[in-house]
């Protein structure tokens, strides 16, 4: 079988990416790890801020990253799946409604 | 399914060397991690030595009423080890001898040993903390137990209970279905004669230790989420929470082994290795007598069968503080376990 496109042990190496461009990923991390401390919002709703986003972005790294950071920051089940589908109905709500402008468009030129 | 004890079955992880084996080496990713020693090195804390006996934890037997997924002591209600009067006995001349100011008693369920009430009796005194480590459930199992709160409030007991979550879902999938709900009637029958509640001086405890492969959340984060959660639910209070890693010993390695996490985890334990959890582990301040008198350096050692280095002072009948002053602590690669993040003990996080 050819080799899959996501291996899960590349999240291991998101730090790897300083290897070509050290600069920018310095600041990226720095700014990174910033966004993630105890602020207005407690880290565990950060952590489940991301784990939806990460939903939304289909990316499987951050998926693994904040199913787990989730559950350590103490957030259970339930609510992680509540978060999915906030994800979920942002996500089908965009689509949706823009089906506004589509009855807009279909009134102007319908008769 | 239905959980059951390793010893019932007859599973290989009933043998602690089995278990050390699998710690060591039982994949090429753990063969290459860093010894538990070596890290203490690096710390400056090898080899690890104690800090004082304040805490004499015994173990009374292994028999409870539950049988948990993650129990590190393979307890249950097959199990029929139990300590005998003459250990028990031992026991009280120790904590009087060494004058103990803190009796921390455990199991399997400690109140299921016949003697339990008697050995209470003996050694409670004001000014000495005399814990019991119950798992709830056994104080609404039958009326015999359901007096069991009036007989701890009485000599003013410390009640340390387990609830790994305010939620039913993660609570019975951990300890099995009805744990939940059964715990709830005991809070609130605990609540009822002043556990918990402020100014009474009668402390109620919680211990939540992970559902799963990965470390605890931050303790007083999580005790609040407790509290709130525990208030607004079913208007249950409690002091403190402790927050517990689950070391990767007995059934807790089994469901690792199972899972496929057993690697992941252990690095994980690793990388979060932090020196002033080191500093404070709770085997530096305690001694953990088996229901068999032999001694060790904590309930962890026990269930590996690694007691304490001090030849002369290994049984409950030749307990000497000052021998045991001077041993140096037993460690392995379990007790990672203990010094990840913020650090776990019997109280809580240690860091």
């Amino acid at each position: 079988m050819s080799k899959p496109y996501y291996e899960s042990g590349d999240l291991k190496k998101f730090g790897d990416i300083a290897e070509f461009e050290p600069e920018l990923a310095a600041k990226f991390f720095d700014y990174y790890g910033s966004v993630f401390e105890e602020g207005e919002l407690t880290a565990r709703e950060k952590a489940l801020i991301a784990l939806a986003v990460a939903h939304t972005v289909q990316c499987p790294y951050c998926i693994d990253a904040y199913t787990e950071a989730s559950l350590q920051k103490g957030a259970n089940e339930a609510q992680m799946m509540e978060a999915v589908h906030v994800s979920c109905a942002i996500r089908g709500g965009a689509s949706l409604v823009h089906g506004v402008q589509m009855m807009n468009k279909a009134k102007k030129i319908g008769m | 399914m239905k959980e059951t004890t390793l010893r019932s079955r007859g599973h290989a992880l009933n043998d602690p060397g089995e278990q050390l084996e699998i710690l060591n080496k039982h994949t090429p990713r753990m063969c290459t991690l860093p010894r538990f020693e070596q890290m203490l090195e690096t710390s400056g804390l090898a080899p690890l030595r104690p800090t004082g006996i304040d805490i004499f934890q015994m173990n009374l037997g292994y028999m409870c009423n539950m049988v948990c997924k993650h129990c590190h002591v393979d307890a249950g209600p097959d199990r029929k080890e139990m300590m005998s009067r003459e250990n028990l006995e031992q026991c009280i001349r120790a904590i009087e001898e060494m004058d103990a100011q803190t009796v921390d008693l455990t199991g399997g369920a400690p109140e299921m040993h016949p003697d339990f009430q008697w050995f209470v009796e003996q050694i409670s005194k004001p000014g000495r903390t005399i814990i019991v480590r119950s798992n709830l459930t056994i104080l609404v199992t039958n009326p015999k137990y359901r007096a069991f709160p009036e007989f701890f409030k009485k000599h003013k007991m410390d009640v340390t209970c387990s609830l790994p979550f305010y939620n039913k879902y993660t609570t019975d999938k951990q300890r099995g279905e009805g744990t939940y709900d059964r715990s709830i009637e005991a809070l609130k029958a605990l609540n009822d004669i002043g556990y918990g509640k402020e100014g009474t001086g009668l402390p109620l405890n919680l211990v939540y230790n992970p559902a799963g492969a990965f470390l605890p959340a931050d303790q007083t984060a999580l005790e609040a989420d407790f509290k709130n959660n525990l208030m607004r639910k079913h208007g249950v209070e409690f002091n403190n929470l402790y927050t517990i890693t689950n070391l990767p010993i007995s059934r807790y390695l089994e469901y690792l082994l199972m899972s496929d996490n057993l690697d992941d985890y252990m690095e994980k334990l690793v990388e979060a290795y932090n020196p002033a959890a080191a500093a404070g582990v709770m085997c530096r301040n305690t001694i953990s007598v088996s229901w068999n008198g032999i001694l060790y350096d904590c309930d962890f050692n026990q269930m590996l069968e690694m007691p304490v280095e001090t030849e002369s002072s290994r049984h409950i009948s030749d307990f000497d503080a000052e021998t045991l002053m001077n041993r140096n602590i037993v460690v392995n690669q379990h007790c990672f376990g203990c010094t990840a993040g913020a650090g776990s003990s019997c109280g809580g996080a240690t860091a």
